[in-house]
């Protein structure tokens, strides 16, 4: 369970806890296929994926998106998260071994609540992000 | 190319129930251990009512509609074509399981890039709570189309 940092204590610029991650698994991809019920074949059929002129399947944008959520949760209760959010930036491929991280690029406040606003991202073995994206999480 | 004249239609309304099972499926695949996930007590001593469901569980929650599929029916697209270009959540209020959530989406925007060699289709559901009506989530989506022209003449 998260312990929320303090608003006082947080600094624009702070660095939260990185997760490096398991490599992507095929047994992650079906999973998560069953968990996330999207069904799209092209995540776990490698001939559907081939057939489309993918070399191989390739993870649901929405896992590693999961991935940007264990971040901020792991850094803050869920119940004080307000908005995430990510571009997807390059396909994930079975195999990669995904690093999720972020800073905070902001603090505010806005209807009567201390907000603060982080950049998080998903990262590849060759240093090449896979998300792009931002949370807004609110402090006491 | 995509008809933008689907810019502003509306998916008909579904209500589901959030379940704890699924849940632990969904922490299972994305390898969330935190207890209040998985175990109620845990999620009480948390301050939560019942097990809430993760950041992006919601997904699943949208993915529940028995009429699902819809937006690629609607435009005419091989579900082979899709990538997710960008997803945005807005937490209005949580969400726990047992909650039954009622979903509407709607299309929101409908553009091309690269001369037609990819299409951008926006769209929003707005989730509420089905028994007071309450807004508990907004989700936006970009689903990004490849060259839909050249899977329609194969």
């Amino acid at each position: 369970m998260a312990n929320a940092p303090k608003f006082t204590d947080v600094k624009v610029g702070d660095d939260l806890p990185a997760i490096k991650l398991p490599p992507i698994s095929r047994h992650q991809l079906a999973l998560y296929c069953g968990g996330s019920g999207d069904h799209n074949p092209i995540h776990v059929d490698i001939d559907f994926a081939k057939k489309f002129g993918f070399k191989d399947v390739f993870a649901h944008g929405m896992l590693s998106m999961a991935f940007l959520g264990r971040l901020t949760t792991s850094w803050v209760p869920q119940k004080q998260v307000r908005k995430l959010g990510t571009r997807f930036t390059s396909i994930t491929w079975v195999g990669d071994v995904i690093t999720v991280s972020g800073k905070v690029t902001g603090k505010r406040e806005e209807n009567g609540e201390k907000l603060v606003d982080l950049e998080v991202k998903c990262t590849n073995q060759n240093g090449q992000n896979t998300l792009e994206g931002t949370a807004t999480v609110a402090l006491a | 190319m995509l008809d933008k004249k689907h810019i502003g239609h509306t998916f008909k309304p579904f209500t589901t129930t959030v379940e704890a099972g699924k849940i632990r499926l969904f922490c299972k695949a994305i390898g969330e251990e935190d207890p209040i996930y998985q175990d109620e007590a845990a999620a009480k001593a948390a301050g939560y009512r019942a097990i809430p469901a993760p950041a992006t569980f919601l997904t699943a929650v949208t993915n529940d509609d028995p009429d699902k599929g819809g937006l690629l029916r609607l435009l005419n697209v091989d579900i082979g074509l899709i990538l997710h270009g960008e997803q945005h959540y807005e937490y209005l209020a949580p969400v726990h399981v047992g909650d039954r959530i009622t979903c509407q989406s709607k299309v929101l925007d409908i553009y091309d890039k690269k001369g037609g060699a990819l299409w951008f289709v926006v769209s929003e559901t707005e989730m509420k709570d089905a028994g007071s009506g309450k807004p508990v989530a907004k989700a936006r989506s970009v689903t990004v189309v490849r060259n839909p022209d050249a899977a329609k003449k194969a």
